[in-house]
């Protein structure tokens, strides 16, 4: 077992197998979020160097680099790191449950629910002088309702003596078209100043985040990135089809219903925060599955970090490349990440 | 003769049309059987409900005498292992990461690789001789060799009940061939419970201890390949003409269909 090392302590209480290959694919995807964390935290306006963005980290720094540094950086580039994982890992649950390369939270519905339910606020929560009547605060909260609401909705019409998942792919699909419907019959109904409002946010930005995003986005990812890794095993047999999952003795239907609970959540906190960044949540677990196969151990944490890398380049592409122009980071998601992906399909294609 | 499988008042369906009628049937332990009947007629329907794939409409599926939907299906998984017909493996999944997944039912949340799983999966591998192949992608096998990693799969569940539906399915002969004998090694050396359904009767009467032909919804007849099958069986199950005759190499029953085609001899027998 060259690829593999076993790992096995306390008497076997605890015994995992480790795939040396994923092991140091998964390091250097540390390193080099990591490293862009730095980088981009060092760019803007005012430029740091590494070594000074750093100092500031620990502790040392001017009192203006401390100021830039935590007060408008770092909040927006954590959240971007956050919200890039949180993507990617429900992105592969959903993948992997439901079977079909093509399952993406954008597919489903969520993000389209959560896009209905930011411009339906913004329209109803505005004088006529398209200033809000109630507190922005609001709107993640709008958001996570919209997403989960089309969680259950897409849950419960896929239902037929247990859901299955060519149902839960098509009857997302149809809800999704009817999302997209309905929010541009919405933005073109209101005032263009909340249309070009509710579009930044359906793009996806992090611009804007603050540290009491970042107490509440950050717990609320860890904690079901962490419930997604402990499900591990049953995502890698419900991968394998409803008949071999029920046969090696998994509970098809309630693996299912948390795994998609899980992925509702991780997807929820993110459009709350960052709005409908896309495209993340599709190509991050393609690109880990290039890189490390199809075995979800090593396919979450792998989608984990590319998801992060994917989104904090994109945030930093979008605030500096075309400064003082703010560009979503949404935009430079499927722009960065396509070509990359294209290219792993192309040079696997023999594989 | 033991019972490893039995089924009582059992009533399958899809939807409003029967498929199984009120079936009572005892599947001998430590014994190959094998379902033969046309197309359509239930026997893989059976099979799935065996394996609790299926919800049957009524009637109950007894493994060693308890009732299997009221057990765990962990502990139903422990006992009893299925291979359902042409499975598909993800994209990239090495033969390895797949066979390790018949290992589930054993499996916690801090055990999931124990000393225990390594050396069930090294003796699946090693059974169906696919060791070499470990760390091979599963969907860039050949026929045999996907087949062969699936059965492994099967086997490092480590189960004394295997039922597989059509094993056999769009694999060559010499493939064919392979996997019965693997199969049957498996039963002969560890006496292992295998049940399986066969489209090729002569193949079902060279391997199968048991023969269990299903027809209109019902068992038309069960037993040794060699008590059983005979023309009238074969044209009632079948709706086929035939001869049948003795296999010159095992001596078992082997049908010849009756039809068109060349006929060379000298003297037409027909």
């Amino acid at each position: 077992m060259s690829q593999y090392k076993n790992f096995r302590m306390m008497k076997g209480k605890v015994s995992f197998l480790l795939d040396n290959k994923a092991t140091i694919v998964l390091i250097v995807l540390l390193i080099v979020a990591g490293a862009i964390f730095v980088l981009s935290t060092g760019m803007g306006d005012m430029k740091l160097s590494p070594l000074a963005v750093l100092k500031v980290f620990f502790g040392g720094g001017t009192e203006m680099e401390t100021l830039v540094v935590q007060s408008f950086r770092l909040p927006r580039i954590i959240v971007a790191l956050v919200v890039g994982m949180a993507l990617a890992v429900a992105g592969g649950i959903l993948q992997g449950i439901i079977r079909n390369p093509l399952a993406s939270p954008d597919v489903l519905g969520l993000t389209g629910g959560a896009s209905v339910a930011v411009v339906s606020f913004l329209a109803f929560f505005s004088d006529q002088n398209n200033a809000l009547t109630v507190s922005i605060k609001w709107m993640p909260l709008a958001a996570f309702a919209g997403a989960g609401f089309i969680a259950m909705l897409v849950y419960f019409l896929a239902w037929k003596n247990g859901v299955s998942p060519i149902r839960i792919v098509l009857i997302g699909i149809g809800i999704s078209a009817l999302m997209q419907a309905l929010t541009t019959l919405m933005m073109i109904m209101g005032p263009i100043y909340r249309a070009s409002q509710a579009n930044i946010w359906i793009t996806g930005t992090v611009y804007g985040s603050s540290w009491s995003n970042v107490a509440i986005l950050v717990p609320w990812t860890i904690i079901f990135i962490l419930i997604a890794f402990f499900m591990v095993k049953n995502i890698n047999i419900l991968e394998l089809g409803d008949d071999i999952a029920t046969g090696v003795g998994g509970n098809i239907q309630r693996h299912r219903f948390l795994l998609l609970l899980i992925s509702t959540a991780l997807v929820g906190g993110s459009v709350a925060f960052a709005g409908g960044i896309g495209f993340v949540g599709l190509m991050a677990p393609h690109m880990a599955r290039r890189l490390v196969g199809s075995s979800f151990g090593a396919l979450l944490p792998v989608s984990a970090f590319i998801g992060a890398i994917l989104v904090m380049l994109a945030d930093l592409i979008g605030r500096t490349m075309f400064s003082p122009l703010e560009i979503p980071a949404g935009v430079f998601t499927a722009g960065i990440g396509a070509p990359y992906f294209i290219y792993l399909l192309f040079k696997t294609r023999n594989a | 003769m033991k019972t490893a499988i039995e089924t009582k008042n059992l009533t399958l369906s899809y939807g409003d049309s029967i498929i199984i009628n009120e079936l009572d049937l005892q599947i001998p332990k430590g014994e190959i059987t094998v379902f033969i009947g046309g197309n359509g007629c239930g026997k893989s329907t059976l099979l799935r409900s065996i394996a609790r794939l299926l919800k049957p409409k009524n009637g109950a599926v007894l493994l060693e005498g308890n009732a299997i939907a009221k057990m765990s299906t962990k502990d139903v998984a422990k006992q009893m292992s299925i291979l359902p017909q042409s499975p598909i493996a993800p994209e990239g999944l090495t033969v390895l990461q797949l066979v390790k997944q018949g290992r589930y039912p054993y499996q916690t949340w801090l055990k999931q690789w124990t000393e225990k799983d390594e050396e069930e999966v090294t003796k699946a591998l090693k059974a169906t001789a696919i060791e070499d192949l470990k760390d091979r992608p599963v969907d860039s096998l050949s026929g045999g060799q996907r087949q062969r990693a699936w059965i492994a799969m099967t086997l490092a569940q480590d189960t004394d009940v295997i039922l597989l539906d059509e094993p056999t399915t769009y694999l060559d002969m010499t493939h064919q061939i392979e996997i019965l004998d693997l199969l049957f090694e498996l039963n002969e050396k560890e006496q292992r419970t295998i049940v399986m359904v066969l489209h090729d009767l002569n193949l079902a009467c060279r391997y199968a201890d048991n023969i269990v032909a299903i027809k209109d919804r019902k068992i038309y007849a069960q037993g040794k390949p060699e008590h059983i099958i005979s023309c009238p069986l074969v044209k009632n199950v079948f709706g086929m003409d035939c001869q049948i005759t003795v296999d010159p190499l095992f001596g078992t029953p082997l049908c010849i269909p009756f039809g068109k085609g060349r006929c060379i001899l000298k003297e037409v027998v027909l």
